[in-house]
């Protein structure tokens, strides 16, 4: 058994899929907990919102994120993740598909599985579309090109600003709450599907990878469809 | 249970070969007895068109009391039919009423191609079982039953996974159609038990590759094939088998 075996058998082709997930789902606390910044200035004077840092904390927080040598690196890692996912998740979506040329006049539809399990390819297309415009939207104006709407303050990027002029417009935020929607699927049927996938079967520990999944499943779209709605109605900014 | 006898409209996968496009055909049943098992009201059938002359539906069947694994038939959209945990020849014609329309098709997969009408070739599960689904004992005298000592709840388990019958129901609902829960079920019924340590690792090794060979789909956890099972064969066997196998294709040579 080589490792090229090992990888590109059945198995290690989901065993790819499960660990770049895994990945990509600890990218998602350090993005949400970075991004959740934002909610520092909500506009009620209760600790530990404060209604006059308009972006202070964001801000020093993206600084950081973008000036770090660590993190740089790791975001070249982050960028082969979520590659490999794409690739290797559509490449895999096909060749399941060849596998039964000719369907059942009476399909099976609902019986056993979730929408949500069998959609999983679909989800994802979906997910890596809205990351193209997510990532013209920020990354490639605060990394390349930037953005009239992204002045420096404090000898920083105002990405806070850039949010906030991004967000106010109606279609991008109903976008973005979509994007979060197909994001919560994808994830709800992801997350376990990766310890699974990984080997875990375990009764006891399968309980908890299930009920956290759930968990994370649902909190960290929220947190994410709460910011573009949050700067669009005015709840911060 | 009331007897009673009802007339059912057919809706059947006519196929003369696996070179062969095949088609539905429409046949009327009738006079059925609520007490006949499934493919009882096929063979009334296809007495029917034998003595019109025509050709007979050809289906699997061997045991008829649900152990053999042989039949088959994805009958309205459910491998096996309405039932839960029960085989094609353990459902029972009380399932239905006067007047139902049946539509009854093969198993639909690449690695399960239609040998004619509702047969199709399951060999590739054989040689998914000859590629490890088994344990090598040298000749000589029987080993004493208690030499071995195995834990109750193993030997549970193990027993619960070797109730797999092999007739592919979970590959005919898999939208992959991914073998993995057959596959899974052979290789937990001996990797949970001490005669099949030895090889667990090539075992693993080999019964994935001749899958992946064979033109199995990759298992998604989807969880369609455990609803299907007529062994209720849980897919929590699944996850044991990535586990024997990613810890076998880490640390074998």
């Amino acid at each position: 058994m080589t490792w090229k075996q090992a990888f590109t058998s059945s198995i290690g082709k989901k065993l790819v899929m499960g660990l770049t997930g895994l990945f990509l789902i600890v990218f998602l606390i350090v993005h949400v907990g970075i991004n959740a910044c934002i909610f520092a200035d909500l506009n009620v004077a209760v600790w530990p919102f404060d209604p006059s840092d308009d972006g202070a904390i964001f801000n020093r927080a993206a600084h950081f994120m973008g000036s770090t040598i660590l993190i740089r690196i790791l975001e070249v890692g982050l960028f082969a993740g979520i590659i490999l996912h794409i690739v290797q998740g559509l490449m895999l979506e096909a060749s399941n598909r060849s596998k039964r040329t000719q369907g059942y006049a009476v399909p099976l539809a609902g019986r056993g599985s979730k929408w949500y399990s069998r959609a999983m390819g679909l989800l994802g297309t979906l997910i890596m579309i809205f990351l193209i415009l997510h990532l013209a939207h920020f990354w490639v104006k605060a990394r390349i090109t930037g953005s009239d709407d992204m002045p420096e303050v404090a000898g920083m990027h105002d990405m806070f600003n850039l949010m906030k002029v991004t967000f106010s417009e109606l279609w991008v935020v109903i976008v973005y709450v979509l994007a979060c929607i197909s994001l919560a699927y994808h994830l709800l049927h992801g997350f376990q599907s990766a310890f699974r996938t990984l080997g875990v079967h375990n009764n006891k520990w399968m309980t908890i990878v299930q009920s956290v999944g759930v968990g994370y499943s649902i909190i960290v779209p929220l947190l994410f469809a709460l910011m573009p709605i949050a700067m669009y109605l005015g709840w911060v900014g | 249970m009331e007897h009673y006898n009802m007339n059912l409209n057919l809706k059947v996968w006519r196929q003369r070969n696996t070179q062969a496009k095949g088609s539905f055909e429409t046949y009327q049943v009738k006079n059925i007895s609520s007490e006949m098992s499934f493919l009882e009201m096929i063979d009334v059938l296809n007495e029917e068109l034998i003595a019109e002359g025509k050709d007979p539906i050809a289906f699997d069947h061997d045991c008829r009391e649900g152990i053999c694994g042989m039949c088959s038939l994805y009958i309205d959209g459910r491998p096996h039919g309405p039932w839960e945990q029960n085989t094609t020849c353990q459902l029972h014609m009380r399932a239905y009423k006067d007047g139902d329309t049946i539509t009854i098709e093969p198993w639909r997969a690449g690695a399960f191609p239609v040998l004619k009408d509702l047969m199709v070739d399951r060999s590739a599960f054989d040689r998914i079982i000859q590629a490890g689904g088994f344990i090598s004992v040298n000749t000589g005298n029987a080993v004493d039953a208690n030499a071995l000592p195995i834990e109750k709840d193993k030997a549970d388990a193990s027993f619960a996974a070797a109730a797999c019958i092999g007739c592919g129901a979970c590959v005919a609902a898999c939208k992959n159609s991914s073998a993995m829960l057959f596959t899974s079920a052979k290789v937990t019924q001996l990797a949970l038990l001490p005669q099949g340590a030895p090889e667990r690792k090539s075992r693993a090794l080999n019964m994935i590759a001749q899958m992946d060979k064979e033109g199995f789909g990759a298992c998604t956890n989807t969880g369609a094939c455990e609803a299907v099972c007529p062994k209720g064969i849980s897919l929590t066997n699944i996850a044991r088998l990535n586990q024997e196998y990613l810890g076998a294709a880490l640390t074998a040579n």
